[in-house]
């Protein structure tokens, strides 16, 4: 698992990168009550807001951690946003992506390096 | 935070996990480890617990020592029939400016021989020079005592058990209880559409008694973010979000409060600061007003969101002044001051980042109340 300094989480999954919010993002947003899901065949570029979320305080934004394709979302989190909080780190992925080189990953924080991040 | 004042329950608060925040001026809780969403639920469920010491607490006496001519001062700053409140009873009420604007919103209370005023915190400082200024009575600022409120379906039981009096009580009553050795004073009102209480007890004791609700298995502490959930459920004001110098209460929809005494052919018709605009929205109708919005779908509108008539085109009509999630209801919820000719069920669009999205007029409040009358 790759972490951004957005508070995404990054897991390869075969030649796919699945991403999601890690639980300290999770606990910041709050109870989590809408999830925003772009359309599966979008292209995208780092930074790109990708999927919007509301939560009982406010509305965040994730952003496209790479460059690539999204693949997959995660329709589960229309019907259940409350999915973000309770297991943010496994069922409450957001989406799937395809990118052209897996090793642009290496250059994301390990786990180690995140939690040094959160303190 | 520096610079900000604590309520008496501040380190109570930290024992609870709250998360505090600054909140006009006050260092204040707006959630405990249950969240935002779970404490308002549970407020809906059980009896939820809310610090609102940062609220400005304001005995008014008049020389007489009766309350009534309190009463009667009073009305030159609010439009609504205070002399007609009985002992023993409280109303809503709100300061108005020249131009029939809203300064505050407030409870008054007659307590047979004075008034018990409770205002916004972010407020209370310009609302005693207020008072000050226009009214020769006794304003006595009260600073030694923690004001509480206990709200919801449980609220009357948990309470009973310290002070089984209140059970006689009905909405809007106040009485004074003795506890511990503390006088409360005790209200059957709230800010969240439930039945239930608000207590202003002294500092000396505040801890002590919120600590005995707390230790109740139907108590929690609630924090203000479930606070302001519950009060837009219920459809209730925010000042300086849903009413501020610029709204007059007709266009707010307040037009409840203000009771026939004051109103034009009233025995005490007008009087007040901005009546002539006022008493014309109240005669003719006021060109916007305060309404209800539920969004179609799960996306919440915040306040700021722009409302337009039409999905495509066109300026827009109004903007959404508070606006969120509603647990109880499950859904998005908001309010916004629209022009007065749309109906109930007419659907407009909020510009929700860029796109414009239907939301229907809907009745307020949103959750029924379940006040005991």
């Amino acid at each position: 698992m790759k972490y951004t300094e957005d508070h995404e989480w990054l897991r390869i999954e075969g030649d796919l990168v699945v991403v999601g919010i890690t639980e300290h993002a999770a606990e910041a947003l709050g109870d989590v009550v809408f999830v925003e899901l772009p359309e599966p065949g979008t292209q995208v570029a780092r930074g790109d807001e990708v999927c919007v979320i509301e939560s009982v305080k406010a509305a965040s934004d994730i952003l496209a951690p790479v460059d690539g394709e999204i693949v997959a979302v995660n329709e589960a989190l229309g019907d259940t946003p409350g999915l973000v909080n309770e297991d943010p780190l496994g069922k409450a992925w957001f989406f799937k992506m395809k990118l052209a080189d897996l090793t642009v990953l290496d250059g994301f924080m390990d786990e180690a390096a995140y939690k040094d991040l959160i303190g | 935070m520096a610079d900000l004042l604590r309520t008496g329950l501040y380190d109570l608060h930290l024992r609870l996990g709250a998360k505090m925040v600054p909140f006009a001026g006050y260092e204040m809780p707006v959630q405990y480890p249950m969240g935002v969403l779970k404490e308002h639920l549970h407020t809906r469920a059980a009896a939820g617990l809310f610090d609102v010491s940062h609220m400005g607490q304001v005995i008014l006496r008049a020389a007489s020592g009766r309350a009534v001519d309190a009463a009667l001062a009073l009305e030159a700053l609010v439009p609504v029939d205070l002399a007609g409140l009985a002992e023993g009873r409280q109303r809503y009420a709100m300061f108005t400016n020249a131009a029939g604007g809203i300064l505050d919103d407030l409870m008054v209370a007659n307590r047979g021989d004075h008034l018990f005023v409770v205002v916004n915190a972010a407020c209370k400082g310009a609302d005693i020079a207020h008072l000050r200024a226009h009214l020769a009575l006794e304003v006595a600022e009260i600073t030694d005592r923690a004001l509480l409120a206990l709200q919801g379906p449980a609220a009357e039981a948990a309470l009973a058990r310290l002070v089984p009096g209140v059970v006689a009580m009905r909405f809007m009553d106040v009485a004074v209880f003795g506890w511990g050795g503390a006088e409360l004073w005790v209200s059957r009102s709230g800010y969240t559409g439930e039945d239930g209480f608000e207590v202003s007890v002294p500092d000396a004791q505040a801890v002590a008694f919120a600590e005995a609700l707390l230790a109740m298995p139907e108590v929690a502490p609630i924090g203000l973010g479930a606070r302001d959930s519950l009060r837009l459920e219920a459809g209730l004001c925010l000042y300086g979000h849903d009413i501020d110098t610029t709204t007059s209460p007709v266009e707010a929809s307040l037009s409840w409060a203000i009771q026939k005494a004051r109103r034009a052919g009233g025995v005490r018709a007008g009087g007040f600061p901005g009546a002539a605009r006022i008493l014309r929205e109240l005669a003719e109708g006021p060109t916007r007003r305060r309404v209800g919005l539920l969004p179609e779908g799960r996306a919440p509108m915040r306040e700021g969101v722009e409302i337009y008539a039409a999905s495509e085109g066109g300026a827009p009509i109004g903007v959404i002044s508070s606006g969120g999630f509603g647990p109880s209801i499950n859904a998005p919820m908001a309010m916004a001051c629209l022009p007065a000719g749309l109906a109930e069920g007419t659907t407009v669009y909020g510009d929700v980042r860029g796109k414009r999205l239907p939301a229907r007029i809907a009745p307020l409040p949103f959750q029924p109340t379940t006040f005991k009358r």
